[in-house]
């Protein structure tokens, strides 16, 4: 571990140069502001460091993610929040250029280490995309294929329940159980994205990765997901990232500051949007930059 | 506010220019949509002309006395003495009844020809299947020789073909036609017999049933290959320079003279592995070879236009990648590769050159019926027609010709369709 960051400071010292001479802002930051870690965390990510071949996207960072928080990941574009978010359920291994360093845990257990099944980690960290993409099958299908390939259910009542259970949670039965053998592609954006939701809990993950789940909705639906989020923090972990600072505030407990790949600032979401530490946190939200 | 104007005034000009240019480029696509349409009407109707009588065919009618003396034949479960009997004799028994003043040799000879040299044949098949005929006489329409065919045909026409036709010959034609006793039939020979010398007998049911066991082995053999090479590579092998290498070399073998294949299967299914030349296994191998290009370059295609958003999704649940591909990708593909093999199976059915090479052009009476017998295949057919010299042969070129065409077509009709029908919208 030490062997390893030392050798990523090496390479940070040539690669990250570049970059650097961009924003002299970066050039003085050492390491992250506010409340990084936590007594009770469900995931820890130290040192991380992400490449697309020798361009290097995430630079150094840790934080913890606590159990049942919300925590929102927010930043100008490019800043490698996505890159972050999909390096916490191993989505970057589909990336043939993409290379991760450093460690990230969850409850204590690294998911890069090399006997880990890819398989058995995304039924546990689920994932929303930024755009709803459900299968072309219909909307029992597409809630019942995670249980299906995992095993879960035993029985036909045992999927159906788990399906009906799900679709409630995501809060789209009401709207679907007349039509669950109809096409998932036939809905409105909005449900598409709910449909999506309900796939991934369909299989009990421990965490909930969303990235940018409302790029794609109309501010009616952003606010139906919005709600939902709030409901499902009760029993999952959830990261979102997003480009609405406003969703931060409504949603998340904490919120983490990407800056040009690496982490200037977590902090409890009310005092990031009121009282930020840093000024490049500041300069983002005031609407400086961004 | 002068310069604005000037600047309405320089669009205005070149706005008639650029309607102009794009009318007249409307006018150029018109005009090669035209001659396009134009050439295939033109060969259409070209062949349809030279070969639709090719479906008719000529019929002579003859009281037939079914003699045993004649025909030789006592016992007539024996298949030995079945093939000795003198079946022509029948034939020839009731042409000289029906012209009983011709006499001498070469007359009769003349007279002889009017009729089928298979004709005997016919009888005895006839007799075979309802034996209470033998010492019977009746009236039976029997197959004229192919240059009686032509001429009577062609004199129908009004455009009269007798140069193959003797002054004799041309009488008892006259005297036949003024009695009723000559006439044109569908010719059910075409769709039910083998390949033959004489053009009356010839059918294209062996190239055909040639041409269906070969396809069918391609396809076997073709369509799994090709999907599942297409499978690895796009969707697991890694990106480096070997992958680069062979698919490269999988776009230049598309691109490969087909009849290089045939050199191939000759020297490796043939001298090497010992196959036997021209029987559908070693077509089929050689088609094999010429198809699967084109079936990988349109199976990855099909892959690759699945959004890579269904990948990440079925990923995302925890999917391996076994189970996205198969759950996931594959149905979604399916059309385009389906789509592909069909076209890639059209293109093997009208191919000729690389059969050649592995003997697949013998000159092959029986109709084969199975993946080991000898056979020829339709276009190869038209080949060995289009090359022989029985004027005859003419109309049944084109009309070998229309077969083939008209299952292509429903081979291409089947393509768009499943490719409607399946394509799905996301």
């Amino acid at each position: 571990m030490t062997q390893l960051a030392s050798a990523d400071k090496k390479k940070r010292a040539n690669t990250a140069k570049p970059t650097a001479m961009k924003s002299l802002e970066v050039e003085g930051h050492e390491a992250t502001v506010g409340e990084v870690f936590t007594e009770n965390p469900k995931m820890t990510m130290r040192n991380v460091n992400v490449y697309y071949d020798d361009k290097q996207a995430i630079h150094d960072v840790s934080i913890d993610i606590a159990k049942n928080e919300v925590i929102a990941m927010i930043g100008p574009s490019g800043c490698g929040k996505s890159t972050f978010l999909r390096s916490l359920n191993r989505m970057n291994d589909t990336v043939d250029i993409c290379r991760v360093e450093g460690e990230i845990c969850m409850d204590g257990e690294n998911l890069y280490a090399p006997k880990l099944d890819v398989v058995e980690l995304r039924a546990r960290v689920g994932m929303v995309f930024q755009k709803p993409n459900p299968f072309p099958k219909s909307i029992y299908e597409n809630v019942a294929y995670g249980p299906k390939i995992h095993g879960l259910a035993d029985t036909r009542v045992d999927l159906d329940e788990i399906v009906e259970n799900s679709l409630r949670k995501a809060s789209l039965w009401e709207e679907v159980k007349e039509r669950l053998h109809q096409g998932g592609t036939g809905l409105s954006g909005g449900q598409q994205q709910r449909l999506c939701i309900a796939r991934a809990i369909a299989v009990s993950p421990e965490v909930i990765l969303m990235d940018e789940p409302c790029s794609a909705l109309d501010p009616i639906a952003t606010a139906k997901i919005e709600e939902l989020i709030e409901e499902l923090s009760e029993n999952f972990t959830i990261a979102i990232v997003t480009h609405s600072m406003q969703q931060a505030a409504r949603v998340s407990h904490r919120t983490a500051y990407f800056h040009l790949g690496r982490l200037i600032e977590v902090n409890p979401t009310e005092q990031v949007f009121t009282m930020p530490e840093h000024q490049l946190t500041e300069a983002y939200i005031t609407g400086r930059f961004g | 506010m002068t310069e604005s104007i000037n600047h309405l005034e320089k669009i205005k000009k070149s706005l008639s220019r650029r309607n102009r240019a794009e009318k007249r480029f409307r006018w150029y696509g018109r005009t090669a949509i035209f001659i396009g349409l134009a050439a295939v009407l033109v060969l259409f109707t070209d062949i349809v002309n030279k070969g639709h009588g090719a479906f008719r065919i000529t019929y002579i009618e003859l009281e037939v006395t079914y003699d045993q003396d004649r025909i030789g034949v006592n016992n007539f479960t024996d298949p030995k003495e079945l093939t000795r009997g003198n079946w022509e004799a029948l034939s020839k028994t009731a042409l000289r009844t029906e012209f009983t003043y011709v006499s001498g040799r070469s007359d009769k000879r003349e007279l002889y020809g009017l009729i089928s040299s298979g004709a005997g044949f016919d009888l005895k098949d006839r007799l075979l299947e309802n034996p209470l005929l033998l010492g019977e006489t009746e009236r039976v329409w029997l197959l004229a020789d192919d240059d009686i065919d032509t001429y009577y045909k062609s004199w129908l026409d009004g455009d009269t073909y007798s140069a193959r036709m003797s002054a004799k010959q041309l009488e008892w034609i006259d005297e036949l036609h003024q009695q009723g006793k000559i006439r044109l039939q569908f010719n059910s020979n075409l769709f039910t017999r083998g390949d033959s010398r004489e053009p009356e007998q010839a059918g294209i049911r062996g190239a055909v049933m040639g041409s269906l066991l070969t396809l069918i082995l391609t396809l076997l053999l073709s369509f799994p290959i090709g999907v599942s090479a297409a499978i690895y590579l796009e969707e697991f092998a890694p990106r480096n320079r070997w992958t680069d290498f062979i698919e490269v070399n999988i776009n230049n073998l598309a691109a490969v003279p087909s009849i290089i294949f045939g050199l191939l299967g000759l020297a490796i299914f043939i001298n090497f592995f010992h196959v036997p030349r021209s029987v559908p296994i070693v077509g089929g191998l050689v088609l094999t070879l010429m198809t699967l290009p084109t079936i990988i370059i349109t199976s990855r295609a099909a892959i690759k236009s699945v959004p890579p958003s269904i990948r990440e999704a079925a990923l995302g649940m925890g999917a391996s990648k076994y189970q996205t591909v198969l759950h996931h990708v594959l149905p979604l593909s399916l059309p385009g590769m389906l789509t592909g093999a069909i076209i890639g199976m059209a293109q093997a059915l009208g191919e000729s050159a690389p059969l050649l090479m592995i003997g697949m052009v013998a000159f092959i009476v029986d109709i084969p019926g199975g993946f080991s017998d000898p056979a020829t295949v339709l276009p190869v057919q038209i080949f060995l027609w289009a090359d022989s010299p029985e004027r005859a042969f003419i109309e049944k070129t084109s009309a070998a010709i229309m077969i083939l065409l008209s299952f292509l077509i429903v081979m291409n009709t089947v393509a768009v369709w499943l490719r409607k029908r399946l394509e799905r919208r996301w």
